[in-house]
This record gives structure tokens, sequence and C-alpha cells, in this order.
């Protein structure tokens, strides 16, 4: 067998199976029991919740993240197995939402975490977030969620952007 | 002849696992319906654990963390080939009963030894936990273990599905009392609610399992299908006649045999998920008070009434 056809199975695999560990800081958190239950019941595409970071594939950014929340954060990210994604919840790490002038505020989270799909909305709805779902298993398939790689890759630069913030707080920084 | 034998070690422990790994699933969809949702496909387990062992990195703790799991596995695998499975026995002795509760220790201790070696302080209350677990639930199981060996006068298990062949120890007014004590005590083995002590994945992040990732994981999901098999299998080897339906040796009585099993052991493990969806989480002490005093209360009371059916 070569290589191809073994990242084709573990992708399939991969796909139909992801683990979900909900980061639950922000108000996106609410949406996910309706996801989970019997309403829109996402284990039918074989997701479930997991307990620790390190039997998780997918990491929920549910909303907005402080500085502080950010080191946890990457922390989690960091004691996942790859293959691992990223799915971030509503407007907040997409450009700051609401909190576009808080001093204490991550504006834009793939600066700091390679995002894989964001869902947009304040809040998201749950059909919403099983769209986010499907896409994202529609982009494992195609192996276009890459986002694990690309941390590897310029983890240089991730890290650099992620000590600016943690030292300085906020993202005053907006070239780098 | 050694090779076999060894062949066909090889073909049943497979076989075990592909069934213990196929109940997950339907288990999880057996749960998913309870709760009146859909539910995964029920070859869920085996995409789970094709994703686990796929994984692209793995992180070790040290020798003992990667040694631990093989020690588990080996365990389970050793307890299974001791259990008659649909009354074919592949290793047996006068006195295996015995055998079959040490082994039974074993995997939960290599998997202990998993955990403590992680150094994660969830995973050490986990095995706190669960060899608390243990010690409550082995009292009365023993009792109605002792029960059996005096009814049938005999310690191996293969002679007692062999004298099942009348009727099911079941049927026998004190094993049923006998049988419910055994459910419960499996429902502990299980690790299924009220008993989900150890792993309360919202209490201590799943206990033993906090640290473990990627393809340790997916050796501990085989185990964990392993012990499926082997608890259950060993309730309806002690108490359903394992299964045994034809006795003449034909390929028709194997095959027969195997699917009575299946139904069986589906049954049992069936029940075990249904008390797992109805209940709540006891807490440790409430586990081990319900063990050791209305369970083992129950024993006793079996096992004296079997002495006097036998005295009698």
């Amino acid at each position: 067998m070569k290589y191809e056809d073994w990242n084709k199975i573990s992708r399939i695999a991969s796909r139909k199976s992801l683990w979900v560990l909900h980061f639950c800081t922000g108000c996106g958190a609410i949406e996910l029991p309706p996801v989970m239950t019997s309403r829109y019941d996402m284990e039918r595409f074989g997701m479930g919740p997991m307990a620790t970071p390190r039997q998780a594939d997918v990491l929920l950014i549910t909303g907005y993240l402080t500085v502080k929340t950010l080191k946890r954060v990457v922390n989690v990210y960091e004691q996942m197995q790859s293959p691992k994604y990223v799915i971030s919840f509503g407007s907040c790490p997409i450009n700051g939402g609401m909190y576009w002038d808080s001093y204490n505020t991550v504006k834009r989270l793939d600066r700091y975490l390679p995002v894989d799909v964001y869902v947009g909305g304040c809040m998201p709805r749950p059909e919403g977030v099983m769209n986010a779902f499907l896409k994202l298993m529609e982009l494992i398939d195609e192996g276009k969620a890459r986002g694990w790689e690309k941390y590897q890759k310029y983890y240089e630069q991730y890290k650099r952007n992620q000590k600016m913030a943690f030292n300085f707080g906020g993202e005053e920084n907006e070239g780098a | 002849m050694v090779i076999t034998k060894i062949a066909i070690i090889a073909l049943y422990t497979t076989a075990a696992m592909f069934v213990g790994i196929l109940f997950m699933g339907i288990g999880r969809k057996i749960v998913a319906r309870v709760h009146n949702r859909v539910g995964p496909p029920v070859y869920q387990g085996f995409i789970d654990i094709a994703k686990l062992l796929t994984k692209k990195t793995n992180i070790s703790h040290g020798w003992i963390y990667d040694l631990a799991l093989l020690f588990s596995i080996t365990g389970i695998i050793l307890t299974i080939l001791f259990l008659p499975i649909g009354g074919v026995k592949l290793l047996s002795m006068e006195g295996d009963a015995f055998l079959v509760l040490y082994l039974l220790a074993i995997p939960a201790l290599g998997f202990a030894l998993g955990a403590g070696a992680s150094g994660n302080p969830n995973a050490a209350i986990g095995v706190m936990r669960a060899l608390v677990m243990m010690l409550s639930y082995e009292l009365p199981f023993v009792v109605t273990l002792i029960a059996l060996m005096i009814y049938y006068d005999t310690s191996s298990i293969a002679q007692i599905v062999e004298m099942q062949r009348a009727r099911w120890a079941i049927m026998i007014p004190p094993f049923v009392l006998a049988a419910a004590v055994a459910d419960m005590a499996l429902q502990g083995m299980l690790m299924e609610a009220p008993f989900d002590i150890p792993i309360a994945p919202h209490e201590i992040a799943s206990g033993p399992m906090a640290e473990f990732g990627g393809k340790h994981l997916g050796t501990l999901m085989i185990y964990k299908a392993g012990t499926i098999v082997a608890y259950t299998t060993l309730f309806v080897d002690l108490f359903l006649g394992g299964g045994v339906v034809m006795y003449d040796g034909s390929l028709l009585a194997h095959i027969a045999n195997f699917a009575v099993w299946f139904v069986l052991i589906f049954i049992v493990f069936t029940l075990s998920l249904l008390i797992n969806t109805s209940f709540p989480r006891f807490r440790i002490e409430q586990a081990f008070k319900f063990y050791w005093k209305y369970e083992a209360l129950l024993a006793f009371i079996s096992l004296i009434w079997v002495y006097l059916v036998v005295i009698s």
C-alpha cells in the first residue's frame, strides 16, 4: 500500500469520528447542548464530547478570548494529538465582535492559533454549528484542513505573536 | 498441532475483540435511542479505533506507560481464553474459576499502572476509585461463585457450563437471587452507571484515561472491547449455560452455539446499558456500602439457600 492510500484511510477515519473538546469561555457554550442532545444530535456523525485535550481532535473556541484565557487555549491546543482542528464560534474570534475596542480581548484568533473553520454570527445558531462541523468534515475529506501542519511550519511566528499578546496585552502590533 | 492450537487461539481472541468493538458501537446506538437520538452507526467503534491508531503524533510518558497497556491486553486475552465461549474451551483445568478471579484483576491493575505512570492527578484519583470498586464488587461476586461451586460440586467453569445442560442455573430458585447479585457486580466490572465512578468524565476528566491519546487510547479501546466480551461471557457461562444448545460437536452445532452465545451476551450487555442510562452516579462510599451491605447480604442468603438445597 502506498503512503497516500494510508493517508486517505486516516482521513476517512478521522472525518467520521471527530471528538470535540469545548473550551467554553464565551457565550457559544450555550449553543452546544442542543447540538449534542436529541434536537440536533451530533453523535450521528460519530462526534462526541471528550473530557481531556489528549483524547480530542477538534478544539471548539466558543466565543471571545481574553489574553488570560488565550494562554490556556494555547496550552490546551499544544496538548492535543495531531491531526487536530480548531473551530471558532461567533464573530469575536474573527474581528473582536462587540469587544472590538476592548483593551483585554483577543481580536483575531488566527494570529495565535490556526483556525480551520469559522462560524459567523453573534452567536451562531445550532444549525450554523452543525453546518460548521459538516464543512470541517468536507475539508478533512479533501485534505484541506491543514491547520495543524501550518502551526508546525510557522511555529516561530505563532509563538512571537502569542508572546506579544501575553507581554503587552491586546493587539497593538497589527503589522506583525 | 501446536501451530493449529496457536492459530485457533489467535482466531478466537481476534473474533472476541471484533465482537467487543461491535458491541461498543451497538451500545452507543442503544444509549442514543434511549435518549431519543439517532446515534452513531453500529460500526462506529471500528472507525474510532482506526482514527486513533492512525494519529500522527503520540505522546508517551515513559516505558511503564507504554507497556502497561500491553499488560492489560495480555491479561484480558488470557481471561477470554479461560472462559468457554459457546461451549468451546480453549484453555481449561480444574479450579479455573479461582484462576479467572485472579486474571480479572490483572488487566485492571495494568490499566492502573499505565494511568499512574501518566502522572495526572485525575488519573490517580480514578485509579484509587477503581481499586475501591474492585474491592467492593468482588465480595458479592465471589460469594455467588462459591454458591455455584457448592451446587455443582466443581471449581471449573467448563464443568459448570457442562452441568447446566439439563437446565440453566438461573432457572434454579436460589440462583435467581445470585444472578441478580452477580448482574449488579457485572455493572461495576463494566464500569457502567451507577458505578461509573472511576471514569466519571465530568468529575475527574475521565479518570485513568485522562492522559491517554492517539495510539495509546486506541489500544485502550481495544482493551475495553475485550473486557466487555470477557465479563458478559463470564456471566453467561455461570448462569445462562454458556449459550450451549447443541452438543454433537458438528459444524452446525458450533454455529448454533456461537449464535446463542452472541444473543445471550448481547442481552446481558443491553440490560447493563439500560441500567446505565436509567441511573445517575453513586459516590464511591455509596457504591461500597451498596455492595458490602445489600449485595453481600443477598449473596450470603443465596449461599445459605443453596447449601440447604444441596444438603436436603
